[in-house]
């Protein structure tokens, strides 16, 4: 065994480490259709001592190191592109902290979504997360690493919105607090009235240190949530659906989607939108509001509710597990999307670009739009599906994603937790002072370059 | 099949314009009734065709055998008028496409059909399907394709029904049990209006369930509850057959409980009148409805349509009543299930 190994296990223990092919394996790679890439290591650690003692000494050695959560961006974050250790840090997965009366939770950077979810569902039940779509083992570092969405963005923001405070490992060792936890033992804000040190570390995939510790805002947890589905055929009065319910602000979720299969969705546009309430008064209440607002589409025939009664069960699902079933259309399945930040009002161009790369390269389509923050954007999914064992049907999403991607920024979008190929569009694209801003940040906080390299890369 | 049987003379010299009359949804004097009927026979513009709700009411309450109901879509679709929004149409007219996934039994001279409905095909156990729950059917292929006429596309049942007709021919059946009162009554009302000739016998399930249940009527223990029933619209199209329900609610120890929305006035469950006239209107109904149940006294309410009960069954039993479609009341009656939910 090399000296790299033995100062590996010396810090998290033989357990704590590995460098096995078959486990490099898994960690070469991650569902979506990019190649893979081996580390030398992985290794678990299970405290933020050990993080700082692992980026310590890969910055001694100048080795390149890759936090990792659950590794399911898609769009290969985690993938070591450059070699070096992959740092997983599911074993870091502890609840530290719930304040109740001030609504945040402290975690630690591994812990599962669905751990958080259900720890409050059995302590707090008055008291939720801003759940995202992804399994439920996804963690909560990663996901406001990527800036991720969740139930509540279309209410809240983007859930890296909803951090309080964070914990972080810079690049060079140093442990360091952001917000108030850097003043005192409270993390109820990251920023306000601090300069906003963040912003360093969200959005970053990982570039800039890694996220220890998370403060996170809770939101009341309802008695009761409902669902409905509004369809059109009309897709240029999308914008308008989405308006008139943002307006109404009392809206848990606005999701709109499209997909040809099965045939009771072909053709439409569905919005399906989520709402809670304590009691069935307040739910029936904010039905009313919900087909009141619309009933001018109603109408005209151009818009209505469909029944749900049968679907009702999985919508209402957290996370939902269609998805999955989306992945397994071609069997073998697996699915990789494009997920632009883009303005609503430009819904009907997306969708239609969506057509548009189904039919040039022949892939399987499914559209999800995600409203953010009452209206001011949306995350506009464009996923393929593909046969894992069928190469030539990836090559053929790769390409269609990367189109989706270059579209995106044409109409002005930000493409988000975008893959190594897609930040470097997305760098051309940006401003120079922009970019040489980055550049001059990541310097700064990574002067060796070791963290996550090949991704944000500006280059000179 | 493209024309509607239909006698202008019958509705000219009604002595009684009860079709529009009794309607539940619209309210009009007797003259306006008869006013409005023959202005839709005229093809004229009518309130009715704005307003009426599809409830397929006006078939049963017609003294004379015409077909209101069927004038009204027929008119409809002439017009170009949408019921639903424009979506919800295309909606229905999609995911009732047959796709060559439907389920075949193993079928001999007579099929069972549960039409595009997977509730009906889990209720095929125990005794009363002995024998028989091996023929049943599942698709878009045999299912009738009444449910367009609430859509006013009367062409989709005239492109459709055809084609199921030959898909049962194919299956070389004798008879075919309908265990949907919408098939049943497209086979034998619809069929007939439009000189349709349905080449097996359509067997209606509560006949069928009758004759089992004194089969074996040494096994059934009464079940001591008061029940209240909710009719579905396309049993407006077989009211010869209502009374069904009665005799084998009695024959299992089930108390129909009288009330105000039963037999003509039943009220429809609101899920097309949902898509059709809004949250509003369908809430009312249901509201209505219920409270009606409540009131007499029923602890169970028996559905013979499963799309009626998955729309109501979760606001009936909030109310403290326990939703069952009559089969599984039956199956109940024999020992076969528990407690119903």
């Amino acid at each position: 065994m090399d000296d790299l190994w033995a100062s590996l296990v010396e810090i998290v223990g033989e357990k704590g480490v590995s460098n096995k092919p078959e486990e490099l394996w898994f960690y070469a790679r991650d569902p979506g259709v990019l190649e893979p890439h081996y580390p030398s290591y992985v290794v678990a650690p299970q405290t933020t001592e050990q993080v700082q003692k692992v980026v310590k000494l890969a910055n001694q050695k100048k080795i390149p190191i890759v936090p990792m959560g659950h590794g399911m961006a898609l769009t290969g974050l985690v993938i070591p592109l450059k070699g070096g250790i992959v740092l997983d840090m599911k074993r870091m997965n502890k609840i530290l902290e719930v304040n109740e009366k001030a609504r945040y939770v402290v975690v630690e950077g591994g812990t599962p979504q669905g751990m958080l979810k259900a720890y409050l569902q059995d302590h707090y039940p008055h008291l939720r997360h801003s759940l995202p779509d992804a399994p439920p083992v996804t963690t909560i570092g990663a996901n406001v690493a990527i800036h991720g969405q969740g139930r509540l963005t279309q209410q809240y923001g983007f859930n890296s919105d909803m951090v309080t405070g964070l914990e972080v490992v810079l690049p060079t060792g140093e442990i360091c607090r952001i917000g108030s936890p850097s003043l005192g033992p409270y993390w109820f804000s990251k920023s306000p009235t601090l300069p906003d040190l963040s912003g360093l570390f969200l959005g970053w995939l990982g570039t800039t240190g890694i996220i220890t510790k998370v403060g996170l805002k809770l939101y009341p947890n309802k008695k009761l949530r409902e669902v409905e589905i509004f369809v059109t055929d009309r897709v240029e009065l999308v914008p308008e659906i989405v308006y008139k319910l943002t307006h109404l602000e009392m809206l848990e979720d606005i999701n709109i989607w499209f997909q040809p299969k099965p045939l009771i969705f072909k053709d439409n546009y569905h919005t399906t939108i989520y709402f809670t309430g304590d009691t069935e008064e307040e739910i029936e209440f904010k039905r009313k509001m919900i087909w009141d607002a619309l009933q001018e589409i109603i109408d005209a025939k151009d818009g209505g509710f469909m029944g749900i009664q049968y679907m009702r069960e999985q919508l209402l699902e957290m996370p939902q597990r269609s998805v999955a079933e989306f992945a397994d259309v071609p069997r073998g399945g697996g699915f990789e999307y494009s997920g632009p930040i883009a303005l609503v009002e430009h819904f009907p161009q997306f969708a239609g670009k969506v057509l548009e790369l189904a039919e040039k390269y022949k892939v399987f389509y499914a559209s999800t739009a995600r409203i953010i923050s009452g209206g001011q954007a949306m995350m506009f999914s464009i996923s393929f599906a593909f046969n894992r064992a069928d190469p030539e049907m990836m090559q053929r999403v790769k390409l269609a994603l990367d189109e989706a991607t270059f579209f995106a920024l044409s109409m002005g979008a930000i493409p988000w937790k975008p893959n190594f190929r897609e930040q470097q569009m997305t760098l051309q694209k940006m401003d120079p002072q922009t970019r040489k801003l980055l550049q001059a940040i990541k310097n700064v906080l990574d002067p060796q370059g070791i963290m996550n390299p090949g991704n944000w890369e500006v280059g000179e | 099949m493209d024309k509607l049987k239909f006698a202008e003379k019958i509705c000219a010299t009604c002595p009684t314009a009860d079709c529009l009359l009794k309607c539940q949804y619209m309210t009009f004097s007797k003259d306006e009734a008869h006013a409005e009927m023959m202005k839709l026979i005229k093809g004229e513009d009518t309130r009715v065709l704005k307003e009426c709700v599809t409830c397929y009411a006006c078939e049963e309450y017609c003294p004379r055998g015409n077909h209101p109901y069927f004038l009204i879509c027929e008119q409809r679709e002439e017009k170009g008028i949408y019921t639903a929004p424009r979506p919800i149409t295309k909606q229905w007219i999609n995911m009732t496409q047959m796709q060559g996934k439907q389920l075949i039994g193993r079928v001999k001279d007579q099929a069972l059909s549960t039409c595009l409905l997977p509730q009906l095909g889990q209720m095929l156990a125990g005794e009363i399907f002995q024998g028989i729950s091996q023929a049943a059917v599942f698709g878009a292929e045999f299912m009738c394709p009444a449910v367009h006429t609430h859509f006013a596309k009367m062409s989709v049942v005239k492109e459709r029904l055809p084609l199921v007709l030959a898909n049962f021919k194919k299956l070389g059946v004798r008879e075919v049990i309908c265990l949907h009162d919408e098939c049943y009554g497209t086979f034998t009302h619809l069929a007939a209006a439009y000189g349709i000739s349905v080449p097996f016998e359509p067997i209606y399930y509560m006949d069928f369930l009758l004759r089992r249940l004194k089969e074996l009527k040494d096994k059934i223990k009464p079940l001591k509850i008061k029940a209240a029933y909710q009719r579905p619209c396309s049993n407006r199209w077989i009211p010869q057959k209502h009374g069904l329900v009665g005799e084998i609610l009695n024959l299992i120890g089930v108390e129909l409980v009288s009330r105000q929305y039963q037999d003509e006035n039943s009220l429809c469950c609101g899920d097309i009148i949902r898509a059709i006239s809004g949250y509003r209107l369908a809430n009312e109904i249901q509201q209505k409805n219920i409270e009606d149940m409540v009131k007499s006294g029923a602890e169970y309410c028996v559905f013979n349509c499963p799309a009626c009960q998955s729309t109501l069954a979760e606001k009936v039993t909030k109310h403290g009543l326990r939703p069952i479609h009559i089969i599984e009341l039956c199956q109940m009656a024999l020992g076969e299930k528990g407690g119903a939910g």
